[in-house]
């Protein structure tokens, strides 16, 4: 049966769509039949961010209009057999997305993939609550920052109240906490949130920590997703991120400052 | 500030500030997230009601609602301006 996941965090520039990109990635890898969407009409990204943006014939809102089918609108992925891209269109056309007909796109995409992943746009406005209505599962990105935490709480609210799955008051959307850009060196000296401290004010588990890192800005430079990077940290972070999320049990990595040599302090790595 | 002083200088360890305030306006905000939705509008028609008679300050109108096992409590609180000439001068 196929899974539907919405990656969404309320504030912008958290890594929402960088962990899509990864996510998606590493789910294909391990031989998922996967897709990721972008719900970001008007400000479509996840194409550059996976590399296929001079591929783009038809968007998401030409199927919700009618006019291509998904088929025509899918991107294969370069690097992974497995994996597809729908990306957001260009024109700020919001009124395309109407429940039903996100539903009958996400229905037809569930005959063919096993995940389907939502790449939410910041905000809780539309896109956002298109991007997290069908949700099954929600990865929740949070940054180890004030404005961050307090959004993802808000996130949390809106997945509890105004999700299919809280309408029909069936199931509730399985959450898991994602915190991005952590700075082990920073939470050591008292200057940032910890882990612990994220996860206590959110209080959903947590699937995994992503550390700053500068291969993240290389990654999406060059439009390759960060898992592909398995010399980065972040890169192996992610990668643990989709192991944990298909069951394996994991301790978590990168949560302690690299102690760095002399040697190292000189000549950098 | 002397060379040394800046040398000398530490960052404060702020985590804990970050911490605290989030507890409790998250605290706040949990508590709000079970409010009808009509509760703003509520409190606008309120003061519009109020205002024919009495110059008051839209600040000076708190409305709570308060939850006490399956008691709702519906609070108005409307501070009157004090004097007459306060009242004309608002």
């Amino acid at each position: 049966m196929a899974r539907v996941i919405v990656v969404t965090s309320g504030k912008g520039g958290v890594g929402k769509t960088t962990s899509s990109a990864s996510f998606a990635t590493g789910l294909a890898k391990r031989g998922n039949k996967t897709v990721v969407i972008d719900f970001d009409v008007g400000l479509r990204n996840l194409d550059l961010i996976m590399g296929c943006e001079r591929r783009v014939v038809y968007d998401f809102v030409n199927v919700l209009n009618n006019e291509a089918n998904l088929k025509q609108a899918l991107i294969k992925d370069k690097h992974c057999d497995n994996l597809f891209v729908l990306p957001a269109s260009q024109t700020r056309d919001k009124d395309a997305f109407t429940l039903e007909g996100v539903g009958r796109v996400l229905d037809e995409l569930k005959e063919e993939f096993d995940y389907i992943i939502c790449d939410s746009p910041a905000g809780i406005e539309k896109g956002a609550i298109m991007a997290l209505y069908y949700a099954d599962e929600a990865l929740i990105i949070t940054n180890p920052e004030v404005s961050s935490v307090r959004d993802s709480d808000r996130i949390l609210g809106i997945l509890a109240a105004k999700s299919k799955r809280a309408e029909e008051g069936s199931d509730p959307i399985k959450e898991h906490l994602i915190i991005t850009r952590y700075v082990p060196k920073r939470v050591e000296m008292g200057q940032m949130l910890s882990v612990e401290d994220v996860q206590e004010l959110l209080s959903i588990p947590l699937l995994g920590v992503i550390p700053e890192s500068e291969t993240v800005l290389s990654a999406s430079n060059s439009g390759v997703p960060v898992i592909h990077d398995e010399m980065s940290l972040s890169g192996q972070a992610y990668s643990d991120v989709v192991d944990r999320f298909m069951g394996e049990e994991l301790p978590l990595r990168f949560l302690e400052a690299e102690k760095k040599g002399l040697l190292k302090r000189l000549f950098g790595t | 500030m002397s060379l040394l002083d800046y040398l000398r200088r530490k960052r404060k360890p702020t985590a804990n500030v970050a911490k605290e305030r989030l507890q409790i306006i998250l605290a706040r905000e949990h508590a709000s997230r079970h409010e009808p939705d009509y509760l703003p509008v509520l409190k606008r028609e309120l003061l519009e009601v109020v205002g024919k008679y009495v110059n008051i300050d839209p600040a000076a109108i708190k409305v709570n609602l308060e939850r006490d096992g399956d008691c709702e409590i519906l609070e108005l609180n409307i501070a009157l301006p004090e004097t007459e000439e306060e009242a004309i001068a608002q």
